[in-house]
């Protein structure tokens, strides 16, 4: 840690040096060595890297908890021995329930490693990112009636209308990922395990898989228009495909959700619990998407209905929430 | 322009007056003044005797720090003062004394959430750009980050506060308050070596703390020497346990949940900086692990030392000449104080 000693001027401060990566940060256990790994992320508890499982063309999941260094070495074991046996166990029950998170393939707690199954597609957090970045958060309050798509057809605002559209199937897209968030909170939920750390990280959109890629598009210039450009010492322009790309776009709300990273979960059925798992989710929610705020009451609402109780686990919500903003605050 | 900031949420007086020359340049400390509160052992401090000291040193602490930082009276922009969160009666004795210099040199007033003083102050003097900020003190355990003009709370305590935790903790074992109870468990600490199993709890980016104060008081129960050898606290190679390692076990256990939170606002967020702020910042223990921790992740650390973590009134008064310089002034009829004001209700208008 460096601590900057500032003297009687804040100019004398400078900045400390950032040390250089010394990547590879870990040795991996045995058997994996990171030439036949992919590193995904560095998550906020372990390594995780994509690999392959039994077959070189089955992706999987190479989740790895190092040692910590900042943690006593006791209390490091410790820890990284009841998360990962949390995490297998939890796992290992959803799929006997039937919800979506990924299989346990293999595992060993005293090196720290779990193999899991690969879920091909995003976080939600990434998914609500791209989504921030495309359309701003703009409140909508009226819908554009087939009418008035046509007016402003007839007036050749055609663009604006494309795009309008495209934002409108995005937020349903939206909407009904947050109903599958709910559902899948709720059922989860229902049978006696909460996450202890739903984030928006921790829940992938699995994306459906396509047997072939559909709808090769025209490139956007013809071959001649190509040829003058090249003529005229233009740069040859990128072809591309523009209805792939768009098959692409407008499917990517599509798919399933899955929950991950059960670390930290715990088997209980208190309404308590419940209620900060939803807390936990609803303030990642809001402090990485402040304006998708509204996007959260979805969650709520479906989850409301997921199961008998859940209704009381609202209510206790309130409570919880109530409890952190009265929290008292003394510098 | 110069700002002088008033500071007294808690149980420490601060008056600093800084400058900052132009809008590209650092800021410069004038001067930063402080007077501490220091209640007797076993005791807290109360808010009632807290605001009589406050006020018993305001005028002094002023005065000195106008004359320090030689400047005159008329070479002042702006009055800053804490307007939250914190202690009702210390926090109101100050605000008055800002109010009656604020009219008394015919000068504006600017109200400054507390917290985002010690974040202002921490990011001006470690430079670090834009970090997950830890804030952690006697009344707060917040891990922050900004986005959208606001710094929002990712994460902080469902109970009490974590410098609340080892104050009592201190208290339970009757280690002395003075300078103040963080720095002697951390001296404690230090000679400790047994690490006692203690309750951890992690909620997503959430933590408790009240857990660890029910077992100290059961722990402090088994290590006094009124018990029997037989009954007494022992380590697996047998050897007795001593309040140095209850330290020990409490910093190792605390600050572990701490640095694990907030590594996981740093993976949330994709980031590889991480600022301490705040008085339990000054903790050399929690800076090694906060920086183990970001040196892990291909990024870097930052604190202060205890002259800006510590609370202080520079802080203030460079966290309010930040929000005058986009032109906001708390009018008279609005110079109150809050117990309460959320790090997150802020408006940061001076950032990107
Ligand atoms: N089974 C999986 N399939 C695909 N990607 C995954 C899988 N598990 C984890 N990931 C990716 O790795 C990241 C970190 O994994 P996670 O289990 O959440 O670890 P951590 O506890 O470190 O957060 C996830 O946010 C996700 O992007
Ligand atoms: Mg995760």
């Amino acid at each position: 840690m460096s601590t900057t000693n500032m003297a009687s001027t804040a100019s004398d401060a400078q900045p400390p040096t950032t040390p250089p990566p010394t990547q590879p940060l870990h040795a991996l256990p045995q058997p994996f060595t990171t030439s036949n790994l992919e590193v995904l992320t560095q998550g906020a508890e372990a390594l995780v890297y994509k690999t392959t499982f039994l077959t070189p063309s089955t992706p999987c999941v190479l989740k790895y908890r190092p040692p910590k260094l900042y943690r006593h070495p006791i209390l490091d074991k410790r820890l990284t021995k009841a998360r990962l046996l949390a995490e297998a166990r939890v796992l290992v029950k959803c799929r006997r329930e039937g919800l979506s998170v990924p299989a346990v393939l293999g595992g060993d707690w005293e090196s720290g490693w779990l193999v899991l199954e690969w879920i091909g597609g995003r976080t939600v957090r990434a998914v609500l990112d791209e989504w921030v970045h495309k359309f701003g958060l703009r409140a909508r309050d009226g819908k554009t009636s087939e009418e008035e798509v046509k007016r402003e057809l007839d007036e050749g605002l055609m663009e604006v209308v494309a795009e309008e559209k495209e934002s409108q199937e995005a937020r349903e897209g939206l909407m009904r990922l947050m109903q599958m968030v709910g559902r899948a909170v709720g059922k989860l939920h229902e049978i006696g395990v909460c996450h202890g750390d739903l984030t928006t990280s921790n829940l992938m959109l699995r994306t459906p898989e396509r047997k072939e890629v559909v709808g090769r598009g025209p490139p956007r210039m013809t071959v001649s228009a190509q040829r003058e450009a090249a003529m005229s010492g233009q740069d040859p322009p990128e072809v591309i495909p523009v209805q792939q790309e768009e098959t692409k776009e407008t499917n990517s709300l599509e798919g399933d959700v899955v929950m991950i990273d059960f670390g930290l979960a715990t088997q209980t059925i208190h309404e308590e619990d419940r209620a900060v798992d939803l807390y936990v989710l609803e303030r990642a929610f809001t402090a990485t998407h402040p304006a998708a705020e509204h996007l959260f009451q979805e969650v709520l609402r479906c989850y409301g209905e997921s199961f008998k109780g859940a209704k009381t686990v609202l209510k206790r919500l309130a409570d919880v929430r109530l409890r952190g903003r009265k929290r008292t605050m003394i510098g | 322009m110069i700002a002088i900031g008033l500071e007294g949420s808690a149980n420490k007086i601060g008056i600093g007056v800084i400058s900052h020359p132009s809008s590209n340049k650092p800021p410069i400390v004038l001067a930063n003044l402080r007077h501490t509160f220091i209640s007797p052992p076993g005791e807290g401090f109360l808010p009632k005797d807290t605001a009589i000291h406050h006020r018993a040193w305001v005028v002094r602490l002023i005065k000195q720090a106008v004359q320090q930082a030689g400047a005159k009276v008329s070479d002042v922009d702006v009055i800053c003062y804490t307007k939250g969160p914190g202690m009702g009666p210390p926090l109101q004795s100050v605000a008055l004394a800002a109010r009656t210099i604020s009219l008394l040199w015919n000068k504006p007033l600017v109200g400054v959430n507390h917290c985002v003083g010690h974040i202002e102050m921490g990011r001006a003097i470690t430079h670090a750009q834009n970090p997950v900020v830890l804030y952690v003190s006697g009344g707060n355990t917040q891990v922050i980050a900004y986005s959208q003009q606001r710094y929002r709370i990712f994460g902080e305590t469902m109970d009490i506060a974590i410098g609340n935790c080892i104050d009592r903790f201190a208290r339970t074992l009757m280690i002395p308050n003075d300078p103040f109870p963080g720095y002697n468990v951390e001296q404690y600490a230090k000679r400790g070596k047994n690490l006692v199993d203690l309750p951890y709890t992690v909620k997503g980016m959430d933590v408790s703390f009240s857990g660890i104060l029910a077992a100290a008081d059961l722990l402090a129960g088994q290590i006094s020497d009124d018990v029997s050898y037989g009954k007494r606290l022992k380590s697996e190679e047998g050897d007795l346990i001593t309040k140095e390692d209850l330290c020990f076990s409490l910093q190792e256990t605390i600050f572990a949940m701490l640095v694990e939170i907030t590594e996981r606002a740093m993976a949330h967020v994709g980031t590889s900086q991480v600022l301490v702020v705040g008085g339990v910042g000054s903790n050399e223990r929690l800076q090694d692990m906060m920086g183990l921790m970001a040196r892990d992740r291909g990024g870097s650390g930052f604190a202060t030392d205890e002259r800006f973590c510590i609370d202080n009134g520079i802080m203030i008064a460079h966290a309010g000449l930040l929000e005058y310089q986009t032109g906001v002034t708390t009018s008279l009829e609005d110079s109150t104080c809050t117990q309460r004001f959320r790090t997150d209700e802020v408006f940061v208008g001076w950032r990107d």
